[in-house]
């Protein structure tokens, strides 16, 4: 049977966003994939043309992570971040933020196994409507494309 | 804030009646009175979420005084979908990456 690896969205809440999408591979495979920055900086790039020369990832409670991204151009973002929750194969929780002037996210990614595939669901949690609406105004304010891949590194959820 | 048009269309859109009313004139243009029909609300009730809607943008009002027929005006809902489409695009590639990795983590694995 061939795995649906259509990605879902749902909006749980006022302040929450919810994408879920299934993989032909093992959970503790998948959790490996997303936690170990070995593993993150091959795939975790979102569109063509960008590198991530910085992944750091101590993955524990109150542990920090911190992803650097880069374009060929020089152009680049950072996001940053502490762990609150770690269970192995199945559950992380962390925070997420651009920088110290920005609001944090809360996101929590569980590992779901389906015999050999996995279903990863990640929901992002805003403080706030207002900081929800406030990430996205300021992400826009500066109107170029690098603006959305900006924010949707803003937006990307584990690490 | 309130100034920033994305704020302003996501204020406008968070109430179900509003995105209901959107829904109705995205089939055509429809008088206040057509509006109120189905949501079990009063002219005015509804008059105070067509002002809403037009302050962002979202529909326009005809001239004609005594009837003035709303339409809907999507542009402000491109800009929702572009922001949506950014995020979308960097997943949805990020994760058809990760597909083609995973095989590569299997094989290794196998390997060992």
């Amino acid at each position: 049977m061939t795995t649906d690896t259509t990605v879902s969205w749902t909006t749980p809440s006022a302040v929450e966003v919810a994408m879920t999408r299934t993989f032909d591979a093992p959970q503790k495979l998948v959790f490996e994939a997303f936690t170990k920055p070995e593993h993150v900086v091959h795939w975790m790039l979102g569109p063509e043309g960008w590198t991530m020369p910085v992944c750091e990832i101590d993955l524990r409670p109150g542990g920090r992570w911190h992803m650097v991204w880069q374009r060929a151009d020089g152009s680049e973002m950072a996001m940053t971040g502490e762990y609150r929750e770690v269970t192995p194969w199945s559950k992380t929780v962390q925070t997420e933020s651009w920088g110290p002037e920005w609001p944090s996210t809360v996101n929590t990614t569980r590992f779901i196994a389906d015999g050999d595939r996995t279903t990863v669901v990640q929901t992002m949690e805003f403080p706030s409507r207002a900081d929800r609406d406030r990430a996205l105004e300021t992400g826009m304010k500066d109107g170029a494309e690098t603006s959305y891949e900006r924010l949707a590194a803003y937006l990307t959820s584990t690490g | 804030m309130a100034d920033d048009p994305l704020s302003t269309t996501f204020a406008a859109l968070a109430d179900p009646t509003r995105r209901a009313i959107l829904a109705r004139l995205a089939d055509g243009a429809a008088t206040v009175k057509e509006l109120s029909e189905p949501f079990a609300m009063s002219g005015p009730a509804v008059s105070k979420h067509l002002r809403v809607l037009e302050r962002a943008g979202l529909i326009t009002r005809g001239r004609d005084a005594q009837w003035r027929p709303c339409a809907l005006d999507a542009t402000p809902l491109r800009e929702v979908s572009e922001w949506a489409d950014g995020f979308r695009r960097f997943w949805d590639d990020s994760y058809r990456r990760l597909d083609g990795y995973l095989e590569r983590m299997k094989e290794q694995d196998d390997d060992d």
